[in-house]
């Protein structure tokens, strides 16, 4: 599959105050392709642009009760049922005492999957990208805010597309090479 | 340009930074200490100090293996003496890292931002540090492995209903979460030192370590969501993992030790201790690097008070373990509390309530909670108490 020369037209904000009045009125122009790129998390930007399904909450459920059913199981089968052990008379499958490693099981695999489930999501590590092509990127990890309409998008058109952006008030307009 | 969106400061109190900076130039002047700082004499005099304090570990360590736990005095198989001491200290140290991190996240205290980084450096730290004492004190360090429930051709399994299992499965679940903790705060931070390392090498690595990072808004959301969901698992987790430490006394039966107060009391003290260490290395970190502006007045006062309250819950700790003493009625238990106050160790526990009781009640007057030097005095204080 031959790439498309052309990633997208990336425009350059001075505020994240700016930044979301222009993902505002650019997911509003019809445009539904785009991301914004902030030195700093910015409260909303990612509902201004369509993004509405976070599923790290739903990965971190499921692997803390695999996490609790693991540790329990685990603790039941090695002292009832593999290697059962008198122990000053308690009874194998002694439940009270397997809630500390339950509970702490339940913890180490939710804490694992919300850091790998948060970067598998983001599609992470990905060591290049398009975004960095633009010199002026290297300011996105310091006071600069971005944002970026992806040629993908239908309404995408390399004049229109920089008029429009251009109409934001932004410190300046690039196009990004893939 | 820049200068027309400085930073908001809360005009009420004490600024968490101080007036004047901009998102750019605090960014400058903070990757300037890692990118651009030569390493001075003093660096090297300090790394010096702590490569001949490690090298001197090491030493001790081989000599326990060599000889066996016999040197440190205890003569009984089922005795941790000296390592249990250092265990809980350590673990106790790196609590206040992840409280700052996790515990003052939650609970929307800004102030924190300037501190967690290096207070999470510090538990990661003090975690590995207490990692070794479990490991050495089983006398045989070659077979600790033995305490994993691994598929061994012994066909033997952990016993789960000792107490030491679980500091097994609570100390390294610690020290995961920790490490995650940490790592995952610091992917945007390495992102920006890659954009602004100027050394190519510097930029591949940063570049790795930041995985590509890119601060895309789907990114930062999911990112958020992580945070502080890990935020809030670290949160029982830090309560836990001292409780846990409590019940390897509190479980057993040894007189004076068999009590339920342990657990809350433990976790205060780590608090208690962690927060001294924090400012230990604050204080001296935000003199040497100029950081004053951003590990301000506010951060020192505030880890004061943090102290402050931890510490009056350590005092009725050893109120409580006094009490109980007598009130048992039990005479085991009342010999080991005279004991304590009058024999052969009474220096010691008098040394231990002065300085984990007495001398940092200073900490009521607030021109000493806003004095570096004394604060940092009143943290070694507490330090050596511990």
């Amino acid at each position: 599959m031959k790439r498309d020369p052309i990633y997208g037209m990336m425009a350059e904000f001075d505020t994240p105050v700016a930044l979301i009045e222009a993902a505002k009125r650019t997911y509003q122009a019809g445009y539904k392709r785009i991301d914004t790129y902030t030195p700093f998390p910015v409260e909303g930007l990612a509902e201004e642009i369509g993004f509405h399904r976070d599923e790290v909450p739903l990965v971190v459920l499921i692997g803390g009760i695999v996490g609790g059913l693991t540790g329990y199981l685990m603790q039941y089968w090695m002292s009832a049922v593999a290697y059962p052990l008198n122990i000053g008379g308690k009874p194998y499958h002694s439940w009270p005492a397997f809630i500390v490693i339950t509970f702490e099981m339940t913890i180490l695999f939710a804490g694992i999957s919300a850091v790998f489930g948060m970067l598998a999501l983001n599609g992470l590590p990905m060591p290049y990208h398009p975004v960095f092509n633009v010199p002026r990127f290297t300011r996105a990890s310091r006071d600069r805010f971005f944002l970026v309409v992806f040629s993908s998008d239908v309404k995408y058109d390399p004049a229109a597309t920089r008029q429009f952006l251009e109409s934001l008030d932004p410190r300046s307009v690039s196009e990004v090479p893939s | 340009m820049d200068e027309q969106h400085k930073v908001t400061v809360d005009a009420q109190r004490a600024p968490v930074i101080e007036p004047g900076y901009t998102f750019g130039s605090v960014t400058e002047k903070i990757s300037a200490i890692v990118l651009t700082r030569p390493a001075s004499n003093g660096w090297f005099l300090g790394f010096g100090v702590a490569f001949t304090l490690t090298m001197m570990m090491l030493y001790a360590v081989g000599y326990l293996v060599l000889k066996g736990i016999g040197i440190w005095g205890v003569t009984i198989p089922i005795g941790w003496g000296f390592a249990i001491v250092n265990f809980v200290w350590w673990i106790g140290i790196g609590h206040a890292g992840t409280l700052i991190s996790a515990i003052l996240l939650l609970l929307r205290q800004s102030w924190r931002n300037a501190i967690n980084r290096f207070a999470e450096a510090m538990t990661l730290f003090a975690v590995a540090c207490a990692g070794i004492f479990p490991t050495i004190h089983v006398g045989r360090p070659w077979l600790a492995y033995w305490l994993f429930p691994y598929p061994s051709t012994m066909g033997v399994w952990p016993q789960f209903r000792s107490p030491l299992m679980w500091d097994v499965f609570a100390v390294s679940t610690y020290g995961t979460i920790s490490l995650l903790f940490w790592f995952i705060g610091l992917i945007p931070d390495l992102a920006t030192l890659r954009d602004r390392s100027e050394n190519r090498l510097a930029k591949i690595i940063y570049g790795m370590l930041s995985m590509g990072w890119r601060g895309s808004a789907r990114h930062w959301h999911r990112y958020e969501t992580a945070y502080l969901l890990l935020a809030g698992l670290a949160t029982p987790l830090v309560l836990s993992v001292h409780t846990v430490v409590s019940f390897d006394f509190a479980v057993g039966i040894v007189p004076g030790w068999h009590t339920t107060i342990f657990p809350p009391y433990f976790v205060a003290g780590a608090i208690y201790s962690g927060f001294a260490m924090v400012l230990m290395l604050a204080i001296p970190i935000r003199k040497i690097y100029g950081l004053e502006d951003f590990i301000t007045e506010r951060h020192l006062q505030n880890s004061a008070k943090v102290m402050l309250a931890t510490g009056l819950i350590v005092a009725y700790g050893y109120g409580i373990e006094a009490f109980m003493g007598w009130y048992s009625g039990d005479r085991y238990d009342a010999f080991t509390m005279w004991n304590r106050l009058h024999g052969p160790y009474a220096p010691a526990y008098g040394a231990l309530l002065i300085c984990n009781i007495f001398i940092p009640q200073v900490l009521w007057i607030r021109k000493l909670r806003t004095n570096p030097i004394a604060l940092f005095l009143v943290s070694g204080v507490i330090l050596v108490g511990m």
